[in-house]
């Protein structure tokens, strides 16, 4: 059993949980990824990582309630703990891999969206720790909805730019508005990007930095259920090649991700799963989810 | 009653019929009047050749003779000295290829029923809470096993029955690999056989650590160097699923067959009180004839839907237990022989609506002596299906060839460890099983377990005696 240490609520439905894990907490790297279950009948739900305290031997988990899965993980406090929590899984960030002079010459931009905040954080507090700002888009649907700002702010001050798709807080606009605005008006220059969000975010950033020329990566999170390798349910076309998210990424060339593709595949049990967050939200009250009941009950 | 000498005690099967909509046993075993009698067809030869056709070598004329006298808690003994998993091996072994290919009763008639009888030593064992914990003393020496699949539990109950101080490392959050991620609950039912005889493992002393994926959560070298253990043994299986590079198998409703059986079996998907979801539409193609294909096929129709097996050979090469197939036929799973897929179709929204094949023909045999198909020129045509399911072979998991230095891998990505003692390149570190194999049986890889455990502990010795 995995012991949470810590819950605080980040927004509405969202949340971050510390967990216990010693030997994860004492392995994992940013850009890597773990798989927590509530309990021996839950789902296995792959997270990125989003800290670690090696000496507390403790992992941070930021989860959004989405499905039957997540509300109920939303239900757990601190004390309680998880049925298992297995990781760490995929491969670590490619910054991490990479040569600490090469990587201070680097002008680096981060872009955030929504919960993908939470996976860029370690990121950004590793350059930092390295001995690089880089800068770093952060977008939200609503004020409300912002997450993680001031840990972002105390390891990048201002190079942080908040967006709001409507104009709430920060900018006005969505994420891709703030790099244009960085590059194209404030002159800017980035030799890499990292891009981490929903799928379609990531799609559409890609886009643009495939037109602006600056090499872009991104974090993928598809279905899977293992988490190892064995299943294949997370694979994805990047250019020609099929690749597992989770033992060949969960990084991409995301100017070579087949989004279209990746996103059909993530619907794929949205019937499965919309009837299982019914049951969970009813209880014994569920009866199928037929449907009918704003209607007026069975006709 | 007579008894005709030449066939076999027909054993207990739930009605195809029936069985084709439930998850429960399809083969109910032997009666203890059942067994008896079965046993008294063993000729005790002398010369046994079933014994050299088993590859953990079960002592099967003695264990049968003691069911025959009714000494069943003495059959049981017999083969725990052999065997770790006796439960799991009566219901999956392939005896056709195996001991039963040799029974000298087989020459003139059938073979004795050897599985159905080690079944039957196994389940009256464990019903009948027969002790069989007896160990050596324990010498304290730590030994590690990478994974609780069959090789492993081989392994590890072996080592433990020499005194070593054993843990398992498994990967996912229960024990028994693919006997729990893999074969479905109607072949073999997890809680009753599976976790019985994990348990049983875990009586002679070794422990289970779930949740820890060697190469990633921690490596082998960190639990020499830091852990304290003195030897390794690797039996982490081949995981990774196999795809056909055709066009559309990115589509969704293609699945592998590894995704599809761990979602059943080990997330128990088909239970409703269970989270993890199962996409089963109503028309499935399974593509492949091996026991995975068949199990993949059986779990969809159990789901409700109309199953088919496409194959690219012809009927007598699909590489199925005899058992598997006759029971898929029995249930109703229908199949497309000599036939192969080419494209995956899509409908609009990204979903599979259909398969095109292609009709092949056998030609000259390959190196292993099976015919190879070749396609027909102009004999493709399409079936219609809203899921396809991939069941053509796994390869070893990468993650520990990877992250431990000086372990050799061959040309397929497999550890390089001699078949006698499974030592590999490295010092203290042996391997056995699906991972040095490539996917085969359960039985090959228990017998591979039980070689590495035999090549470990000579080692330790002789490290001891230094």
């Amino acid at each position: 059993m995995y012991e949470i240490l810590k819950k605080r609520k980040l927004a509405d439905k969202i949340w971050l949980m510390d967990l216990k894990a010693e030997r994860l907490a004492k392995a994992c790297m940013p850009g890597e990824f773990l798989i927590v279950r509530t309990d021996s009948k839950g789902e296995r739900i792959p997270l990125t990582v989003c800290d670690y305290d090696r000496e507390k031997g403790s992992v941070t988990i930021v989860f959004q309630e989405v499905g039957a899965s997540t509300y109920r993980m939303a239900d757990l406090n601190e004390g309680d703990s998880f049925a298992d929590v297995v990781g760490p899984l995929g491969n670590p960030s490619e910054l991490t891999k990479m040569d600490p002079a090469e990587l201070k010459k680097m002008s680096v931009l981060f872009v955030a969206g929504g919960v993908g905040t939470a996976p860029v954080y370690p990121q950004v507090k590793w350059l930092k720790e390295q001995g690089v700002i880089a800068d770093a888009v952060e977008g939200a649907k609503t004020k409300d909805l912002v997450i993680m700002e001031e840990e972002m702010r105390s390891v990048m001050g201002d190079h942080l730019y908040m967006m709001t798709d409507d104009g709430s807080y920060g900018h006005k606009g969505m994420v891709t508005e703030g790099i244009k605005d960085l590059v194209l008006n404030q002159g800017k220059h980035y030799d890499r990007c990292i891009a981490i969000g929903p799928m379609i975010m990531m799609k559409f950033v890609c886009k643009l930095t495939k037109e602006l020329g600056i090499p872009t990566v991104v974090s993928m999170n598809p279905i899977m259920v293992d988490g190892t390798g064995m299943c294949g349910a997370c694979r994805l076309h990047v250019g020609d090649e099929i690749k597992f998210a989770c033992v060949d990424g969960p990084e991409f060339d995301g100017h070579l991700v087949n989004f279209d593709e990746a996103m059909s595949r993530s619907r794929m049990y949205k019937t499965e799963e919309g009837r299982a967050f019914l049951k969970a939200q009813e209880g014994s009250t569920h009866h199928g989810g037929c449907g009918q009941c704003s209607e007026g009950g069975v006709r | 009653m007579a008894i005709d000498m030449t066939k076999k005690v027909p054993v207990h099967e739930q009605d195809p019929k029936v069985r084709a909509k439930n998850f429960e046993e399809v083969c109910r075993g032997y009666t203890e009047e059942e067994a008896v009698e079965e046993a008294s067809r063993c000729l005790n030869c002398k010369n046994p050749q079933c014994v050299t056709g088993c590859p953990v070598s079960i002592h099967i004329p003695e264990f049968i003779h003691e069911v025959k006298e009714r000494n069943f808690k003495k059959a049981a003994e017999i083969i725990a000295e052999s065997s770790s998993l006796p439960a799991v091996c009566g219901r999956v072994c392939p005896q056709e290829r195996q001991c039963e290919s040799k029974c000298v009763r087989g020459v003139k008639g059938e073979a004795v029923s050897i599985g159905k009888l080690e079944r039957f030593v196994a389940d009256w064992s464990r019903e009948n809470h027969v002790d069989l914990s007896k160990t050596a003393p324990k010498n304290g020496i730590k030994v590690a096993v990478i994974g609780s699949g069959p090789s492993g539990l081989s392994c590890a109950g072996d080592l433990a029955k020499r005194g070593y101080d054993v843990t398992i490392f498994e990967a996912l959050h229960e024990a028994g690999g693919v006997l729990v991620y893999g074969i479905p609950e109607f072949r073999l039912p997890k809680d009753k056989v599976v976790a019985a005889e994990v348990g049983n493992v875990k009586k002679l002393g070794v422990k289970i650590e779930t949740d820890t994926i060697i190469g990633k959560t921690v490596t082998i070298d960190e639990l020499m160097d830091k852990e304290g253990f003195q030897a390794v043994f690797i039996g982490s299986g081949a995981g990774l699923p196999m795809f056909m590079g055709i066009p559309g198998e990115n589509a969704s409703g293609v699945f592998s067959a590894n995704e599809f059986l761990t979602r059943n079996n080990l997330m128990k998907a088909f239970l409703d009180d269970y989270d993890t979801p199962i996409h089963c539409g109503e028309k499935v193609v399974v593509v492949g004839g091996g026991n995975v294909a068949m199990d993949a096929a059986r779990t969809a129709l159990r789901l409700g839907a109309e199953v088919h097996i496409v194959y690219r050979r012809s009927e007598k090469e699909l590489p199925a237990r005899a058992e598997e197939v006759h029971h898929a036929r029995e249930e109703g799973i229908l199949f497309d022989l000599l036939t192969n897929p080419v494209e995956i179709l899509e409908d609009d929204k990204g979903w599979v609506r259909g398969i095109r094949v292609i009709r092949m023909e056998l030609g000259e045999p390959d190196e292993k002596g099976r015919r190879r198909p070749i396609p027909v020129a102009g004999s493709e045509y399409e079936i219609e299906c809203d899921t396809v399911i991939m069941a053509l072979g796994t390869t070893p998991n990468p993650l520990i060839g990877n992250t431990t230095e000086g372990l050799e891998l061959n040309r397929k990505k497999c550890i390089v460890a001699d078949e006698e003692k499974g030592q590999t390149s490295r010092k203290g570190i042996f391997a056995g099983g699906d991972a040095v194999t490539g996917a085969a049986t359960v039985i090959l890889a228990m017998g591979a377990g039980k070689a590495a455990a035999a090549g470990i502990d000579e080692y330790l010795q002789g490290e001891r005696n230094k």
